[in-house]
């Protein structure tokens, strides 16, 4: 049963660069966008400057959105409202960089992770909840490794208020509290 | 007709497929790579661009290529010029989404003989670095500030579900050893390495951790093709066709960081649409290969349990049984997959779903797996951890 083994000869030219002249040109790298922030993370923002993190939530069905949205994805309805979340949370993930957003190595690696975040007097199992990615400073390598880091309660590590933009990068990370 | 849910007119086959070599730098140019695996399908159809009535390509993000309106650009290529001819597109999904879409252009009744091409040529990007490009998916005003590498997502979706399932990273790159070795039985393959070990994997370079050098397929550049024919021609065509018997896909919310991200949804719905319509409802049993999606070694073991191939947590353990080898009782990757074969992203995809058509058609060759099969399944998955396509086949 066992015949040529298909694809029969596949074709395609392995080149080197030296050998044959390629074209370049910047596209990507020079190309700038101006990105509307939109309704809701436009709030959201202004919420950062302010220090505070701010989500959306939809009384259908209980959800609490963070980054916040202007509706409910699942009920596909306007949300009802504004909440204040507090600025920590629980790591449900967490992974150790060692090169940049161009894979060039990094000198020192950075830990990030995604952020359950804690709202008053709620709780969210592991299938839908507010969250952010963000960096997690004050955890090492083996804390990453080892796996330790999950679960851990982070807080929110604020740039002074001088310094804020209406950025994510108002947080400069999630930083590991200590018991 | 097999349909438990879905409404089609037509049966739908898969009646050629073809093939470039897959490499990191190919000097054809990707109307040239679309070209050579359309040829190649048609080839093997017996049938020129003449007999084909519509043409669907797939092509993931237009900044790998370096060309905007890639579609277009590759209609000539793929035999689309002055046909219907449409573009689709789910990020790392859309390779399996090009049958898929193929699919429902013959079983509406639409179009009798489709040609369906995937293209990817990832070298183009080759500065600052191919990464560089994958900037452009992520969430403009609440992510891309943090500058993101686009690894950070896959290694955080690995430790997750390492974290639930309490995988170890040596179980996880016996998949990688896996797949690098059989792609040594296949001629487009780019990473063939016969002697690689789990020792390799972990002591490579270590780029995102747990994500390591040997976790991840390459970039390439390459391109893939099949033909699909309604039942009345499929048979004029060939004595041995091959049916599509369930399609499935969905989407989640790129709001990835509100997710679990242990286990995918996206594919188990996607699989439960193609289970329904081929009248599975066993997979562990019923299907008898398996090409899941794998740029990623612990993504092959996640899609296998987002599939049913496996139950949650399971599918280490069949790895380490051996039970996903290619002479095992579930063969999974037989053809090396994205980490063996390479991966141009959307050909990658495409490249699944024609290595079941040969297994299932004994035409693999050196790397035909050892147990007869009757029904095989190929899966991709894209975009930020939220596309899955499936693709369930028959003879």
């Amino acid at each position: 049963m066992t015949g040529a083994t298909k694809p029969l000869n596949p074709r395609g030219t392995k080149y080197e660069r030296a050998d044959f002249p390629v074209f370049e040109f910047p596209v990507v790298g020079k190309a700038r966008y101006n990105y509307t922030t939109g309704e809701a993370l436009g709030r959201f923002l202004a919420g950062l400057k302010d220090g505070r993190i701010l989500g959306t939530y939809c009384n259908k069905c209980g959800r609490v959105f963070v980054p916040p949205r202007m509706y409910c994805s699942y009920c596909f309805r306007e949300v009802d409202g504004w909440v204040e979340v507090r600025d920590e949370g629980v790591v449900v993930t967490a992974v150790m960089s060692y090169i940049s957003a161009t894979r060039a190595r990094l000198e020192k690696p950075v830990a990030v992770g995604v952020i359950k975040l804690d709202v008053p007097g709620r709780t969210f199992d592991d299938h839908f909840f507010p969250g952010l990615m963000h960096y997690i400073c004050g955890a090492t390598e083996d804390d990453v490794k080892s796996m330790r880091i999950f679960g851990a309660r982070v807080k929110a590590k604020w740039k002074p208020p001088e310094q804020r933009t209406g950025s994510i990068t108002d947080i400069e990370c999630f930083e590991v509290v200590r018991p | 007709m097999t349909s438990r849910n879905i409404n089609f007119k037509h049966r739908v086959a898969v009646v050629g497929a073809g093939l470039t070599l897959f490499r990191s730098k190919l000097l054809e140019t990707p109307q040239e790579l679309a070209w050579l695996a359309a040829k190649q399908a048609l080839d093997e159809a017996g049938l020129t661009l003449k007999d084909i009535d519509c043409v669907v390509i797939g092509s993931a993000p237009d900044a790998f290529d370096g060309v905007h309106m890639k579609g277009e650009y590759l209609a000539e290529g793929a035999g689309g010029i002055h046909k219907p001819a449409v573009r689709v597109f789910v990020g790392g999904a859309t390779g399996v989404f090009v049958p898929i879409a193929a699919w429902w252009h013959v079983a509406s009744g639409l179009c009798k003989k489709v040609l369906a091409v995937a293209e990817e040529k990832m070298s183009h990007a080759a500065r600052p670095h191919t990464q560089y490009v994958f900037r452009y998916i992520w969430d403009p005003i609440v992510e891309k500030p943090l500058n993101p590498n686009l690894i950070w997502i896959f290694a955080m979706e690995m430790h997750r579900y390492m974290y639930k399932c309490g995988v170890k990273k040596e179980d996880i790159a016996l998949v990688s050893v896996k797949n690098k070795r059989n792609a040594c039985g296949h001629p487009s393959a780019q990473l063939c390495m016969p002697d690689i070990t789990v020792d390799d994997v972990l002591k490579s370079e270590v780029l995102v951790w747990p994500v390591q050098l040997y976790d991840i397929s390459p970039t390439s550049d390459g391109a893939a093709a099949v033909v699909l024919a309604s039942e009345e021609e499929a048979r004029r065509i060939t004595d041995t066709p091959v049916w599509i018997k369930g399609i499935g896909w969905t989407l989640d919310t790129t709001h990835w960081t509100n997710r679990d991200l242990a286990y995918p949804e996206y594919v188990r719905r996607a699989a439960e649409m193609a289970y329904r319509m081929a009248g599975i409802d066993n997979p562990r049993k019923q299907i008898d290969v398996a090409e899941p999606y794998d740029p990623f070694d612990y993504k092959e073991l996640h899609h296998m349990e987002g599939l049913g191939l496996a139950k949650k947590c399971e599918a280490p353990v069949l790895t380490r049984e051996g039970v996903t080898q290619r002479d095992g009782d579930l063969p999974i990757n037989p053809s090396g997959g994205l980490l063996g074969i390479g991966n141009p992203i959307a050909a990658a995809g495409l490249m699944k779903v024609a290595e079941i058509f040969w297994q299932l058609r004994g035409e693999a060759g050196a790397r035909q797996v050892k147990k007869p099969v009757y029904t095989g399944l190929a899966q991709a998955w894209g975009d930020l951890m939220q596309a899955g396509t499936v693709i369930v086949m028959g003879v």
